[in-house]
């Protein structure tokens, strides 16, 4: 063979193989959605379950994973901005950054359970919140907190330094030059990164497992101090716990929950391109 | 006339290497002071000294004293927020915020407080605008995008946005670097107007524009003030053989 002939069949195969990434996430789609569409209706999303879990609607699950959804967001963005501010405005070449940096990377790659066993050690045990919505979202909230802390930080970053610097020149303060000058222009990346930290979050099922995680409620809860069902972990428990579970109210779930988890990505990246298209320096 | 700006024995460091080398001059009240030399003399470094700007660079070091009005800038009681305010910097190249005309003008008086809305900042932002010679281009699009104007104009906005915080100095880092000739002559008129309520120090390349535009004129060399004299002087009979190479183009 020619090196021309080399050259293209190397291209053929790296494509070949390149699409071939693709095929599983269109075939899990493509299967959820044939499977679980004709669950979908109305009655579906806003009914709750009946008669064993065996038929009815996941309105309490729905639910209870949009308000743990909330609850993260509440938890994790303030501590994520402002750890993400002081990486990128303040912190200094020293040992506690090192140390910052250093828990975020690991916090990163801690396993899903692991947050579940510290969420039920930590805040429904040793705060005593029980298990309820409040332990849920502040064990989300912590997982989620480094994709969202390094996306802000990278966000933070991407701000010329010159309006820094005029704005110094001007006699604002440092924190007024952030305030004003840093963090409009940063926002929408930063807004990037909660909501992927956030579709991450309303898909997991270990973290809520100990800390939230109702098997089925007849309620709804009442307070931030009661457990909640929730879309995973209702998933998990009728596909495995549930004897003469219909296949079709699980492909229902499955599909509901992954609609909420692509829409989060489709919204991030919305925003994003909106953000590229918008940025004016 | 009195010195707004004494500089005595300064020396300046980037880390290990020695910047500005035992300054010592006196920037005269209500004159335009330009700064020359060749790149990498000191003069950018010995301008964002005045405003202490460097201090927001890491492992920079000064020793000596700046004098502003008679008290040191490099005291450890001075707030650096405060001295900003009354040493405004225009830079190189036209540098608005992606922002409106007006908000670009208003960011200053906002923040530290002289003016948060209304009449009182609307008349603070016509004043600057008039004060820069841009209020005439821009009174009917106050709210259209800074970035829309061309350079001269952006560069004249950050003029007045340098101005609406009421400073005492004004430091121009080559302020018509990136401008055209119409533009730059613009300028000129504009710091000649400027200089009589403001002293105004001013970095530049172009000898021209030092010889034609400023009062008195020091010239860097290697981080030493070889010379600094009224400009008259200093481009006519030049008292030392490296500044008359250097303006005659032998050296440099």
């Amino acid at each position: 063979m020619s090196r021309q002939q080399t050259h293209k069949l190397a291209v053929v195969v790296l494509t070949a193989v390149a699409a071939i990434v693709v095929i599983p996430i269109i075939l899990v789609i493509l299967y959820v959605v044939w499977q679980g569409l004709p669950m979908l209706s109305w009655a579906f999303l806003t009914e709750p379950p009946r008669n064993g879990m065996t038929e009815g609607g996941i309105m309490p699950a729905l639910l209870g994973t949009i308000i743990l959804t909330f609850g993260t967001a509440i938890v994790s963005f303030p501590l994520s901005i402002a750890t993400a501010i002081y990486l990128a405005e303040y912190a200094g070449d020293n040992r506690l950054t090192r140390w910052i940096r250093m828990a975020i990377v690991n916090l990163a790659g801690i396993p899903s359970i692991v947050y579940g066993l510290f969420g039920l050690g930590m805040f429904v045990l040793f705060l005593g919140f029980g298990t309820s919505i409040i332990a849920g979202s502040l064990t989300l909230g912590i997982m989620t907190m480094p994709v969202v802390i390094s996306t802000a930080e990278e966000a933070i970053l991407a701000v010329p330094q010159q309006f820094r610097t005029v704005s110094l020149s001007l006699g604002a303060s440092r924190w007024q030059t952030i305030r004003y000058q840093v963090l409009p222009h940063a926002l929408p990346g930063i807004i990037t990164g909660i909501i992927l930290g956030l579709g991450r979050a309303a898909g997991e099922t270990a973290p809520i497992l100990f800390t939230v995680a109702a098997f089925y409620l007849p309620e709804l809860p009442r307070s931030i101090f009661d457990q909640t069902m929730a879309l995973p972990y209702h998933l998990y428990v009728i596909a495995t716990q549930v004897p003469g579970m219909p296949l079709q109210i699980q492909y229902g779930v499955a599909l509901v929950l992954l609609l909420i988890v692509l829409s989060f990505t489709l919204v991030a990246t919305l925003v994003r391109t909106q953000m590229r298209r918008r940025r004016e320096w | 006339m009195t010195n707004k700006i004494e500089v005595r024995d300064f020396n300046f460091y980037y880390g290990e290497f020695h910047a500005l080398k035992g300054l010592n001059l006196a920037i005269r009240e209500h004159a335009i002071t330009a700064l020359i030399g060749p790149s990498g003399c000191g003069k950018s470094t010995f301008l964002r000294c005045l405003n202490r700007m460097n201090d927001t660079i890491r492992g920079t070091r000064a020793q000596g004293e700046v004098l502003l009005d008679g008290a040191n800038i490099y005291a450890p009681a001075v707030d650096v927020v405060e001295l900003r305010q009354q040493v405004g910097m225009v830079f190189q190249r036209p540098n608005p915020f992606p922002q409106s005309i007006y908000d670009n003008v208003a960011f200053g008086p906002r923040v530290v407080g002289m003016a948060a809305r209304g009449a009182e900042l609307d008349r603070i932002v016509q004043e600057s605008l008039e004060g820069a010679a841009l209020w005439d281009e821009v009174k009917h699009r106050l709210r259209d995008h800074a970035l829309d104007l061309n350079p001269g104009q952006q560069q004249r906005l950050c003029i007045a946005r340098t101005i609406a915080v009421k400073p005492q100095v004004i430091l121009m880092d080559e302020p018509c670097s990136a401008l055209d000739p119409v533009a730059t002559l613009r300028v000129e008129d504009l710091m000649r107007r400027l200089a009589a309520e403001y002293t105004i120090v001013i970095v530049t390349h172009n000898m021209q524009q030092a010889a034609r535009a400023s009062d008195y004129t020091g010239f860097f060399w290697l981080g030493e003030l070889v010379e600094f004299n009224a400009t008259e002087t200093l481009f006519s009979t030049p008292s030392k053989p490296l500044t008359e190479a250097y303006i005659t183009g032998r050296r440099g």
